[in-house]
């Protein structure tokens, strides 16, 4: 039977899939320990798994495909848990209509969530339909062999998974104690294939910007250059009319362009864009942006106390300031959704992170009931956080609903993505630790500024559109994000051992600028901060680098990590411009550590990179290959944010219209080479390794540079400016423009 | 109606004849490889070899092609649908994070091989530089070029490393 055939069954009903009933109503009067991932929120078996007449298994996640291989490596988990192989199982990502709600795919998290809700759901399903097996043969249970799709008994009799399940009902919870399956084949900790690329090699339809619907328009929406602006009043009526316009609509602000042609669209658009634009509000602060948000009113929130003695007189103390710019996202395509309205219903084809935060938003900005709204993801270009993707979506579905029954697919210009997307904060750090005479940190303090570190839509008012129609709904209130996760506190808490240490955030709540969740929010500064710190203590000990993190590092497995990056690298050889950094994401995820080696040539301030290294422990290794992608990716991109980005302002607006006015690293200036040796932890819990290399790459690469030059650079991005200027200090050294 | 010749077939579109050649590929012939990425010529997701040349065809008007051949990474593939050696070189080195960006390094990749099946790691680099990769796949999609070289019977020489 072909995928589609299957699919078409399921969809059928051949079991129907739910997933509405809450755990409360399932386990409410169960003494049971917490089922655990996502089976905490939706516990019942069919929520996550279906096995259809004919044998086909079909594994439903909220979470989605972004790039990450979250795909196959769930396949991979369900099909070593059930034996069967992995092209036996079909998967389903987000939709409001198919899969249990998972929020946002976020926070390196799908893996400790969807993953282990499949991997216990998949060993309760096996149990079920051993049991079942076992009661046709009139056997005992433990007599039973699960094998490639069905049951088999000693005397060779079998039967197989989809026959098995007529006899039992998967529409029932998880039981927390069901056992891994032991022995037989292995699947999960193999490096399979994933099944993502072979379309994005071939020029398949692998992409939401791929989709083509019968009868299919195209959208824009227009707006002013950046966030913060809009477009002053244009001549609709002559736009109206151009050729291939069908509709321009109008709701407060919102305006956009429906047309039976793409670049008809585009032309309209760029008609409207010449009316010429204006700052809407206060202007922005003509200062850097980063020392801005540093003089804004804070909240202090404390984050961690250690009340340990004081640091004794002896003591040596050290201060130091830390900074980053405000940081882009900048996925390589552009915003992207396709919607359709019929009937009062939308159903809107997106790429955002979190379909059913999404649809709730989309619900009150459409004023529909949330039945009438259905969010399905397809895949886009990488997006790292939050960038465009759900603010598309409602232009889209807005579009849409001027054209019932008309699919529409609006994409926004490379302009919108960069001048509208929301950016990873600013931050700033202060650092102050105390060295005691035997070379001990006896003190130690973290504090840090910055403003949110998520804007993610739940309502209408955290919607661009929603602020722009009549009447426009309010923007929630930023909040810091709760420990230990955290939003501008994560990873500010030390891992080392401290006797005495104090951690501050001030929160500043007001938003010059349009900002939100950036791949590993706010990691990656605290980590640069802290292990650029360690390093300047390290340095006054006068003992190595990664000698005097060791002598501080309790937590077995760190120091694993952190002893085979070094062996690995070679450290104890090490010649100049070396650097080492290690953190562990969240203090709760994954642990990485970075080790590179940098020169720089001291005319132009470039730094060649012939080698990274890297070891990383993500608990159980799903696909040890896919893990070395994502940490090869966050190493790659976090060097590239550490060296050359910035987002610039100038009063008015963003400045950082394009590729040209925002660079990012280009291939002459990659390392030479990245290694990444994956430390396995078999039957240790998933722990995604997305987001761990960001931290300690930018920090790495700090320590690199000061050891190479002598000279310590705190503020990102360690740009080639940056470095000719501390090489050559003068009157006249060149300044970053905002940022 | 304006003709064209996309992976050695002719076509007729009714477009404007500014349409940029990236939006007859993607829409017109339904032609998924080419993608939009910032339409200025700056990032390289919509490259397509013209006359065995890469451009961004998000900057080549549809008109302005005449009897120019456009090859797309689905042209690259042979008539049984065999893809590319650079497609499976790219798949067997897992050389895609989101994998938007990868239609236009292998178009692009194709150029240079097609030239030259010997380049030096330096030279792979620079011809490279025009195009972008956010997810930072850039050492995977290195690797797929040098294991392509090889297949095709040439590879990719090492040098020694730049001294600053
Ligand atoms: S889309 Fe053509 S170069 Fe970016
Ligand atoms: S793989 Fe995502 S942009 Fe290159």
């Amino acid at each position: 039977m072909s995928r589609l055939g299957r699919r078409a069954l399921l969809a059928n009903g051949a079991l129907v899939v739910a997933f509405a009933l809450s755990r409360g109503a399932l386990a409410q009067d169960t003494d049971q320990p917490e089922l655990p991932g996502g089976l905490a929120k939706s516990p019942l078996l069919d929520s996550w798994i279906s096995v259809g007449a004919d044998g086909q298994i079909t594994v439903f996640t909220g979470k989605v495909e972004l790039g990450q291989g979250l795909k196959t490596a769930l396949i991979q988990i369900a099909a070593h848990e059930l034996a069967v192989a992995p092209s036996e199982v079909d998967i389903v990502t987000a939709d409001t209509a198919r899969t249990p709600d998972e929020g946002v795919t976020a926070g390196s998290q799908s893996l400790q969530d969807s993953g282990t809700a499949i991997l216990n759901a998949a060993a309760n399903v096996r149990v079920l339909l051993a049991e079942t097996a076992a009661w046709r043969f009139a056997l005992a249970v433990d007599q039973i062999e699960m094998r490639d799709g069905a049951a088999y008994a000693p005397d060779g009799r079998t039967i197989g998974y989809g026959e098995l399940v007529s006899g039992a009902s998967l529409h029932v919870a998880a039981k927390p104690d069901v056992p891994r399956r032991e022995g037989g084949a292995r699947v999960i900790g193999e490096d399979l294939a994933r099944i993502d690329i072979p379309a994005k090699v071939s020029g398949g339809e692998a992409f939401l910007q791929d989709m083509r619907l019968p009868g299919m328009l195209h959208a824009r929406v227009v707006r002013g250059p950046s966030d913060g602006t809009r477009l002053k009043q244009a001549n609709i009526e002559a736009v109206a009319t151009m050729p291939g316009v069908l509709q321009v609509i109008r709701n407060g602000r919102f305006t956009a362009i429906v047309a039976d042609d793409e670049w008809r669209a585009v032309k309209a658009l760029y008609r409207l864009q010449a009316a010429g634009w204006e700052r809407i509000g206060e202007p922005l602060p003509a200062k850097r942006m980063r020392e801005a948000i540093r003089g804004l009113p804070a909240q202090p929130v404390p984050i961690f106390h250690y009340p340990g003695p004081p640091a004794p007189p002896e003591a040596h103390t050290l201060t130091a300031r830390y900074s980053r710019p405000c940081l882009m996202h900048g996925s390589i395509g552009p915003s992207c959704a396709v919607a359709l309205w019929e009937d009062d219903s939308v159903t809107v084809w997106t790429h955002s992170q979190g379909v059913h935060p999404l649809r709730t938003a989309l619900a009150e900005l459409l004023g529909l009931a949330l039945e009438r709204v259905r969010c399905v993801h397809v895949e886009g270009a990488g997006c790292y956080g939050h960038n465009g993707a759900d603010d598309v979506a409602a232009d889209a579905a807005l579009a849409a609903r001027a054209v019932p029954g008309q699919p529409v697919r609006l994409q926004w210009m490379r302009e919108q993505e960069h001048g509208w997307e929301p950016l990873g904060s600013t931050m700033t750090v202060e650092m102050s630790g105390s060295l005691g005479l035997d070379g001990r940190i006896v003190a130690w303090q973290h504090e840090v500024w910055s403003n949110t570190h998520s804007t993610r839509p739940t309502t209408a008012g955290g919607l661009l559109a929603g602020a722009e129609v009549e009447p426009p709904f309010v923007p929630p209130r930023p909040l810091p994000i709760r420990l230990p996760e955290g939003g501008a506190a994560r990873n500010s808490t030390p891992i080392y051992d401290l006797p005495n240490a104090r951690g501050t955030l001030h929160f500043v709540e007001e938003m010059p600028v349009r900002v939100s969740a950036l791949r590993s929010l706010g990691a990656q500064m605290n980590v640069f901060a802290i292990e650029s710190f360690m390093d300047e203590l390290a340095q006054a000990a006068a003992i190595d680098p990664v000698a005097f993190r060791l002598a501080h590092l309790r937590d077995e497995r760190a120091r694993e990590v952190v002893q085979i990056a070094a062996e690995r690298f070679g450290w104890s050889a090490r010649g100049r411009g070396t650097g080492f950094a290690f953190a562990r994401y969240k203090n709760l995820a994954s642990y990485c550590a970075v080790a590179m080696d940098v020169r720089i040539d001291r005319e132009t301030g470039e730094i060649h990179m012939p080698r990274v290294v890297a070891a990383v422990d993500c608990g159980e290794a799903v696909s040890p290959d896919g893990i070395r992608n994502q940490i090869e990716g966050g190493i790659v991109q976090s060097l590239s944010w550490t060296m050359r980005e910035s987002v610039t302002f100038d009063t008015t607006h963003r400045t950082s219209f394009d590729w040209s006015a925002y660079p990012i690293l280009r291939f002459p200036a990659m390392p030479g080479r990245v290694e990444v040796h994956v430390i396995d932890r078999p039957k240790q819990p998933f722990l995604g390794p997305g987001e761990a290399a960001q931290g300690p790459a930018a920090a790495a690469l700090a320590n690199a540079v000061a050891h190479a030059l002598g000279i310590r650079l705190r503020d990102m991005p360690l740009s080639p400016e940056r470095i000719r200027a501390a090489l050559r200090p003068t009157p006249a050294a060149p300044r970053q423009a905002a940022g | 109606m304006i003709a064209l010749t996309v992976n050695g077939e002719t076509h007729q579109v009714d477009v404007d004849p500014d349409t940029p050649l990236l939006y007859v590929l993607r829409n017109e012939l339904a032609l998924n490889g080419a993608k939009f990425g910032c339409g200025l010529g700056q990032c390289g997701a919509c490259t397509v070899l013209l006359d065995g040349k890469p451009v961004y065809s998000c900057l080549v008007p549809v008109a302005a092609l005449r009897t120019r051949k456009v090859r797309t990474l689905e042209g690259l593939a042979s008539p049984d649908g065999t893809p590319g050696v650079l497609s499976i070189a790219f798949e067997a080195e897992q050389a895609a994070q989101c994998g938007y960006c990868i239609a236009g390094m292998i178009v692009r990749a194709q150029a240079l091989l097609e030239r030259n099946t010997r380049p030096t790691a330096d030279e792979v680099r620079a011809h490279l530089a025009p195009n972008l990769c956010r997810c930072g796949t850039h050492m995977r999609i290195l690797r797929a070029v040098h294991r392509a070289a090889e297949m095709m019977g040439g590879g990719v020489r090492a040098v020694a490393e730049r001294e600053p």
